[in-house]
Order: structure tokens, then sequence, then C-alpha cells
């Protein structure tokens, strides 16, 4: 359970998560926005599909992967969300960018 | 006149990056910041640049002064690159090539010497579900509430898991912020307090940092927080979240509902580039950490790289602030631009000051001892990324495993994306419990560049036309 509260009221930036449609406060990263949309997990790990979510916020742990705009296995902490972003949460295994 | 881009490459821009890229540039050094983040701050003064948060009581006037530190950077000449990740490192015959990657691409730029101000990171908390979502550490739940003001918990609560100041500094501003803490659960046992008061006289010398504990604990009490303390043998519960969290209190098995657990065991130094570069690393047994061993302005045992800031040890953002300051005197030193008399009489003021600095440390190292980073339960994931257990790494190390980089070969431990960050630690201690062996004998994973992934495309990009990349 996460509320972005503490903040004064910015705008909001929409994004789709698996293709439907999401808002979040202006200013977020994208593991944040994935947070605060209540999502149970954000990716299944690729050697056990286990349930996996953000742990470190800070760049170190890699739990946070994700596809955004059709490129995978990107690290969700360390990009800010921008207006029409499409994120796509992995299950299991992906295929990389070239 | 070098054929260099810069005299001076600084990776980081926390407090050590931030002083050490500005006092560079104030002696006439030619300097470049090179940090991932969008603002200068690291993670100790995260979105420092920003609105901030409604009401700037809750993060404390400690999070304030990295204003000034910014401040100073932004009047120095040095070029600061946000979002721009340094993933490789090699040396060239003048100095070293950085390759590094940012939203318009990677580049490669060249600079006479290095200052790798990589800083902290948190000690893995591996405990039986802790990979469960629900689960996060002291350390996210803080950048998140810097950054962009969430709060984590809802009517339920968090509940926080572990020692270190940092737990309880969160705590305090969750307080502040009116968000609900269902409880804290410290592992610091009577013992660990007993211990700690033989290096209470020396932390008298850096009483401010003593002042502010008590205070925050006096915040925390007047909340009615509950705290439990001397708890072990946390475990947490979940299918597909974390669902409650048990443990041990008092020789009591207890339970409690939890859907957002925050685990905390202190900081280490963030040594992946270090490490890297072949700079020597020593294990602290004080600190239960690795860290590269340093000589004077911070100097590694690779020449022409200096460490300042946590990632040479735990200190602190205050000794970040200095020591980043004295590496960049060393170095203007040795280029030239600072007289030695004039460099030596300033270095002098600067180590005076992180003598009294560091009083503190050894006292909150033996109070804040870490008990849940050597997992007991062998159904512990070790290895978040390849998900292999610490009963996995004690049969591998019980059979004659000679080291953790053989490790990797038996069961992939430290081979995922992560690059063994969030296991390193973990690994090497297993191992050594096994071995009867100290942690300085077993070693760590041998790391190589690029010490980020990346893709083809972003090391193509660097490509000069011949075929060969670097």
């Amino acid at each position: 359970m996460f509320e972005a509260k503490l903040k004064t009221a910015s705008g909001k930036v929409a994004f789709t998560i698996d293709g439907k449609p999401h808002e979040a406060p202006d200013g977020v990263t994208i593991a944040e926005a994935m947070l605060l949309a209540g999502l149970d997990h954000t990716r299944l790990s690729p050697v056990g599909k286990q349930p996996r979510a953000p742990y470190c916020m800070m760049g170190v742990c890699f739990e946070c992967l994700v596809t955004v705009d059709g490129v995978a296995g990107r690290q969700g902490c360390m990009i800010r969300l921008c207006e029409g972003m499409a994120i796509v949460r992995q299950a299991g295994k992906v295929k990389l960018a070239p | 006149m070098t054929g260099t881009d810069f005299d001076l490459a600084v990776i980081g821009a926390g407090p050590a990056g931030m002083s050490a890229a500005a006092a560079a540039a104030e002696a006439g050094l030619r300097v470049i910041l090179l940090d991932e983040q969008r603002g200068p701050g690291g993670q100790i003064y995260r979105a420092i640049e920003e609105e901030g948060l409604k009401d700037p009581v809750i993060l404390g006037p400690d999070y304030r002064h990295g204003t000034s530190v910014a401040k100073r950077l932004r009047a120095s000449t040095a070029t600061y690159a946000s979002e721009t990740m340094a993933w490789l490192v090699d040396r060239t015959d003048e100095g070293f090539a950085v390759a590094c990657s940012s939203p318009g691409g990677s580049r490669m730029l060249t600079a006479r010497r290095l200052v790798v101000a990589t800083g902290a990171m948190e000690r893995p908390v591996p405990v039986p579900g802790w990979t469960l979502p629900g689960v996060m550490s002291a350390g996210a739940a803080q950048i998140m509430l810097k950054q962009s003001g969430i709060v984590a918990g809802g009517d339920d609560g968090i509940v926080l898991a572990g020692c270190g100041p940092l737990l309880f500094l969160l705590a305090a501003q969750y307080v502040r912020a009116g968000a609900k803490i269902a409880a804290i659960l410290e592992t610091t046992t009577l013992r660990d307090r007993i211990y700690a008061l033989r290096h209470l006289p020396g932390a008298l010398r850096g009483h401010a940092y003593l002042t502010k504990g008590l205070g925050l604990l006096a915040e925390i009490r007047r909340a009615r927080v509950p705290v439990l303390s001397g708890v072990s043998d946390i475990r947490i519960d979940g299918e597909d979240s974390a669902e409650a969290i048990s443990f041990i209190h008092r020789g009591a098995l207890r339970r409690m509902i939890a859907r957002t657990i925050v685990l905390h065991e202190g900081v280490v130094p963030n040594t992946q580039l270090p490490a890297a570069l072949g700079c020597r690393m020593i294990w602290d047994g004080d600190q239960a950490c690795w860290r590269p061993e340093l000589g004077r302005f911070g100097a590694t045992s690779e020449p022409g790289i200096h460490v300042a800031g946590d990632g040479g040890g735990i200190d602190g953002a205050k000794s970040a602030e200095l020591s980043g300051e004295l590496a960049a005197l060393g170095i203007a030193r040795d280029l030239g631009s600072l007289s030695a008399g004039d460099a030596d009489a300033r270095a002098a003021r600067l180590e005076a000051a992180l003598g009294r600095d560091r009083a503190v440390r050894p006292f909150l190292e033996r109070l804040y001892r870490p008990h849940l980073s050597v997992p007991k339960a062998d159904d512990t994931i070790v290895c978040r990324c390849e998900e292999i257990t610490a009963g996995e790494i004690r049969a591998i190390a019980a059979g004659g495993c000679p080291g953790p980089n053989q490790m990797k070969s038996f069961c992939r431990a430290g081979m995922g994306p992560c690059q063994g960050r969030m296991c390193s630690l973990t690994v090497t201690r297993l191992m050594a419990d096994v071995r009867q062996e100290s942690p300085s004998v077993v070693g760590y994973y041998r790391l190589r560049m690029p010490i980020k992934p990346v893709t083809v495309a972003e090391m193509a990009e660097l490509s000069d036309g011949s075929g060969g990349i670097l």
C-alpha cells in the first residue's frame, strides 16, 4: 500500500501498465508509479517465476526490471515516468534488446 | 595541456562526489561529475534541488544541509552530467577512459585522474521471504519519501525490522509524516548495548550524533510506536506477497499480520567499481564488509584512482563531504594546480575534522552489529537473481568449493543481472562460517566491466569505425 501524499499536488502523467491506463504524479519513477498503482507484483522472476517487486529503489537489486516502450530489462527505479509510456510487466525470461 | 577531455572524472554525485568535483574545479582543474540520478545529492540528499515535501520538518535539518553542498557544485566550473551511468573504466596512456550512457546515447570520455564516489548500498538482509512483494529495504522507503513524498503501509502501517541508525531515522520521519508504524522489530540485543558502552567515551567527541539519535528515539517513543528489542529468527510468510512476519522475542515465537515490511541492517560500501578496477580490498571486521584499502587523500592501491565517501568505509554524509574535498586536494596537489604547502595545510584541517566526525562510529558499529545478514534457515534465498538458497551455498562450501568465484560455477550465485551486489557479502560470510575462516581469506566475487548491464547498441555507439570499441 503506497500513497504519494506529502508533496504539493503536481500534474498527472498518464501511462499504461500491461495495456491498462493509469495515472501517477509528475516526477515519480516507473518503479514508484507501479507501486502507487497497487500492483501485487511488478514482475515474475526469470528462474522460478516468483512474484517480485522493487526492493532497493537505487539501482542495486534489479528487481524492478520492466519492459518500457518495447525495450525489456530496464531498471524502473532509475527512469522517470513520462507521459504515454507503455510499461509491460515481465513474466519470467524475456528477450532482451540487441 | 594534455590530450584528455578532463583532468578529473568523478563518479557519483552524493556528498563526496559533489564536494570532490567542486573543490577540484575551484583549484583550477577541468572536472566532470557523472551521476545516474536526474539531480545531484546521491541517496542521502536525494532530490535536494527539487521542490521538496510540503512539510520540510519531516526530513529534518541534516537533509537540508545537502542544499549547500549542491550549491557549491553548481557555483563551480565542474561539468555535471546527470542521468549518466558510467559502466566501464579502462586505463589509457594518459589516465582513464570512462564509458557512460545517458538518455541521449553512450559516449567515451577521458580524464587524467579518477575519484570513485559511488557511496554506500544497504547491507542485504536475507531472511526467509525477503523476496516477496511488500518487502523492501529501509533505504528504498526513504528514497520514495524524499523523492516523491510517498509513504508505505496505509492504514495497517509498516513493520520495520533490523537495526541501525537509518531504521530509526525512517521511523521518526514516518512519525512526523503522520504515517502509521505497526511495529519496530529491533534485532539489537542487550549484549550489543553492553558491549557498545565500552566505546561510549570515545563517541562523546561526536556528541551531536548521540543527541540526534536520542532525539529520534524519543520521538518514536512519544508516538507510542511498539518497539520490540532483541528480536531474532525473522521470517516473512506469504503466497504471492507478504502476509505476516514471524520472529522470536523473549524466547517466544510470535507472528504479526504485515503486508508492508521494511528491512535494514546498516549500509556497506558499494565496492563494485573499485573492485572491478583492481583496487586492493580489505575485510573490515567491525563494519562486516569489504572496503578499498585507502592511503592519504583517499588514494587506492591503483595509481590515479581515489575513493571518497562511504564507498571507502561507512562514515556518513558529513565525513563523505570532507573526504571528497580531501581527495580533490590530493589530486590538485599531484597535478600541480595547488602547491604542496597549501594543499597540506588545508588537508590537515580536513583530517582533524574527519577524526572528530568519525568518533561516534565505533560505538554505532558495535551497537548496531548485524544479526540477520548470515542466514540461519537453509531455505533462505541468498542470491535473489538465480534463486540460490543458504542451504545450497553451505552444502557446496562444505563439499570443498574453494571460493566465491568457484561458487558461481557450481550454482550460478552472483551471475544474474545485479552482478552479485545482493549476494556477494552473504556468500562470502556463509563460506567463511562453513570453513571456519575469516572472510578476508575466503575473498569476494571477481568483478569485471561493464559494471552495469548495457545493451550491445550502447557499446556499438562507442565504435570509432575501425572495428574495435575501445
